[in-house]
């Protein structure tokens, strides 16, 4: 800030008390930097894991964006992951089904497998693992066609449904598994875009859910939809958990707290600790994930 | 307290300030779309005027006797007969006959250079049509010569041309228009006929067609290949030093001089593969060079705007790349593709220079009626009417404009049309 531009002494003494603040932060921050060799805390491992990730590093060109992450993801389970913005939740979760291979410049080393497969052998196809790991965006992203035919893609690329019965079948299960089938069953034919950004993110579920994945990875579904449409889809996670696999990333800690049975928390680009969501807010074990849910930063 | 109130007066002082701009702004926009309009108006006002007086033509009135003798036919359903007979004397004899005080060679030439060099061959055209009139008299209107028609035109609007016609042709004019039997008609020969050295007789069909025919092959080949050249590019090549140059030198293309391209395609289709010249095969494949860079750019810019996310919601729902590209990107970008390649084609049907190196600029009669039958096409006979001689051609080189420029604004407009509803769809 710039003396002169200061009138009044009560200014230049905010100003003061402003840096000062910023000090302390840094400070704080530079206290909660991880060590290189910082392992993971908690139990990060499970008996029978449906996903199992081994010393995963990502990285952007040069840039390490994961460092030597370890972690199961049980069957049936819903896996929370956490952390402050940027600290790679969204590149992790995005090398669990491949999509960063659409990123030139990332690249993947490790060993990240589902049911004992290594999903980045070479002879393995994406399309058919996107098909068994599905997606849903942070953004409602609905294809600009009808709803029908947005959630009945899936199930025609892959080849689905026989017949035309069946793929209404797929359509309307998938939509009511979303509970949005009320809303839409009278305008299936009208366009997916003009729902509203709640509707639109359940319509993006019913679609993923209706290739019958094994696993969907959800980054941030709810951060632009308002505390009911959330609600709606917190209550559709804890439904889908019978049936699904599910990895959410997440921003809010008490969403977090409500869906989940794990947490997993980044910093970073490092997985710091993982434990049953309830231990995680109420006796985190590392220090840094006490700091970052009792909101000293983030 | 006061800072406040303090910062209000100077957002309101400023706002006069932004508000005075911004009505500039608009001022300047306006001032420079009338100056656009303006130069639209003058240039359509000016063709128009010039060339709305081609779209109709000047017919005598004429006592016909189809007489057997004079042409030397017997038979009307041999084509030698046909070909071989003077079908121009019974005109001459029909003159005589509306005129029987003319005497002297020099007064019947003047006399028969009333009608058109062409005149008789519509009358065997009606004589084959009805064959029954062989032998018989009827009463005709028959196409005058351009220099009548260009006197009798200028005559109606009060400023008689007579340099090209004598007093006694002149005096002949006016006794038929006393007469009624001279008359301005619908010029239909001029959508219906080829390019003809008698500009009475002259007509865009051969233009037309053979613009068509170019057309069809540019955007056949064109179109294709830029969508696909376009697709790779964005979608599919990985980006290196090579997919760069690539673009730079797709976009050196598309600013290189038109001529350079008509040159390039005399070199390798014409002197290298033994293209025929003249015909809309080699223009076609010239217009393509020429039209691929613009077709590329746009693909490419509207593949570029169809937004990541759908691109993403395919890839996660396990769509394969070409999946993406064939169920999503495409249909999005498709108007945005049309248009450009519609823009490609107008600027290709408005092209002459390189095809005037690849001899598509020959004088033709015939009326092209495939890819191989030599052509021109309607810029290349635009100039070449602006460059004969004859008055009459004056008025028909702007109504050739007029064609050009309604084919190029119902082009434009199919563009924007086809674009607004491709983009409705949702
Ligand atoms: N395409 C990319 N190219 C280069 N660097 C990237 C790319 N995507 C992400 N990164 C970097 O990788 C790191 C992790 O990013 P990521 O998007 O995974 O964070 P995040 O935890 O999801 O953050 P947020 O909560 O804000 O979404 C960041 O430092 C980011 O700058
Ligand atoms: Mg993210």
């Amino acid at each position: 800030m710039n003396e002169a531009n200061l009138a009044t002494p009560a200014a230049a003494a905010n100003a003061e008390k402003v840096e000062a603040k910023i000090e302390v932060k840094l400070d704080a921050k530079q206290n909660l930097e991880v060590a290189d060799d910082q392992v993971t805390v908690g139990q990060c491992f499970t008996d029978a894991p449906k996903m199992t990730m081994r010393n995963v590093n990502v990285f952007y060109d040069d840039k390490q964006a994961i460092h030597n992450v370890s972690i199961d993801i049980a069957q049936n389970e819903v896996i929370a992951m956490i952390g402050p913005s940027g600290c790679g939740k969204s590149t992790f979760l995005r090398s669990l089904n491949r999509m960063n291979d659409t990123v030139e410049s990332c690249r993947v080393e490790g060993e990240i497998c589902m049911d004992g497969e290594d999903l980045y052998a070479p002879k393995l196809d994406v399309v058919e693992l996107r098909a068994r790991v599905g997606m849903v965006f942070q953004k409602p992203n609905p294809f600009p066609k009808s709803i029908y035919d947005n959630v009945a893609y899936g199930p025609k690329i892959h080849g689905l449904a026989d017949t035309r019965v069946d793929l209404d079948e797929i359509v309307e299960n998938s939509l009511r598994r979303a509970s949005l089938w009320d809303e839409v069953k009278e305008r299936l034919h009208q366009s997916g875009t003009g729902l509203s950004g709640g509707q639109q993110q359940r319509l993006c579920i019913a679609r993923a859910i209706a290739v019958s994945p094994e696993v969907i990875l959800m980054d941030e579904p709810c951060s632009a939809l308002d505390p009911i449409a959330t609600a709606k889809i917190e209550e559709l996670i804890e439904e889908l958990s019978e049936n699904f696999t599910i990895a959410i990333v997440t921003h809010s800690m008490q969403q977090a707290a409500r869906v989940s049975h794990r947490t997993a928390y980044f910093h970073l680009g490092r997985l710091i600790e993982v434990n049953p969501t309830e231990q995680v807010f109420t006796m985190p074990e590392h220090e840094l994930t006490e700091a970052y849910i009792t909101g000293r930063f983030g | 307290m006061s800072k406040p109130l303090d910062n209000l007066g100077k957002i309101r002082k400023s706002l006069n300030r932004r508000n005075r701009s911004e009505q500039l702004f608009r001022w300047y926009g306006r001032i420079a779309i009338m100056i656009g309009l303006a130069a639209v108006l003058v240039l359509f006002t000016d063709i128009v005027s010039k060339g709305n007086g081609a779209f109709r033509i000047t017919y005598l009135q004429l006592e016909v006797n189809y007489d057997q003798e004079l042409i030397g036919v017997d038979n009307l359903a041999d084509p030698r007969q046909l070909a071989q007979g003077d079908w121009q004397v019974i005109l001459k004899q029909a003159l005589r006959n509306q005129f029987p005080d003319v005497s002297g060679r020099g007064d019947k030439r003047r006399l028969n250079a009333l009608v058109s060099n062409g005149a008789g061959f519509d009358l065997k055209d009606r004589l084959v049509a009805n064959p029954l009139l062989l032998g018989e008299t009827e009463t005709v209107w028959v196409l005058a010569d351009d220099d009548i028609d260009t006197y009798y035109k200028s005559w109606l609007d009060g400023e008689p041309y007579a340099a090209r016609l004598t007093d006694k042709q002149v005096e002949w004019i006016t006794q038929l228009h006393d007469q009624g039997k001279i008359r301005l008609q619908f010029n239909s020969n001029l959508f219906t006929r080829g390019d003809s050295r008698e500009p009475e007789q002259a007509g865009i069909r051969g233009a037309v067609m053979g613009s068509l025919l170019t057309l069809i092959l540019t955007l056949i080949l064109s179109f294709p290949i830029g969508v696909a050249a376009a697709i790779y590019l964005e979608e599919f090549a990985p980006k290196n030093g090579w997919t760069d140059f690539i673009e730079v030198n797709i976009n050196n293309l598309a600013a290189v001089p038109s001529i350079i391209f008509g040159l390039l395609g005399l070199a390798i289709f014409i002197n290298f593969f033994h293209v025929p010249r003249s015909v809309p095969i080699v223009g076609g494949l010239v217009l393509t060079l020429m039209t691929l860079p613009t077709i590329i750019i746009t693909s490419r810019a509207a593949i570029k705007s169809v937004p990541p996310s759908i691109r993403e919601a395919a890839l996660g729902m396990g769509a394969s790349k070409y999946q993406m590209v064939l169920h999503h990107v495409l249909p999005l970008a498709l108007p945005g593709m049309l248009t450009g390649a519609i823009i490609g084609m107008a600027q290709a049907l408005g092209e002459s220079a390189p095809l005037l190196m690849i001899g598509m600029v020959a004088f033709i009669v015939d009326i092209p009626g495939g890819f191989s039958d030599p052509a021109t096409v309607l810029p290349v006979q635009i100039f070449l009417w602006a460059d004969s001689p004859e008055r009459a051609f004056i008025e028909k080189t702007s109504a050739a404009i007029m064609v050009l420029l309604s084919f190029l604004i119902v082009m434009n407009t199919t563009a924007v049309w086809l674009r607004k509803r491709l983009e409705r769809r949702w």
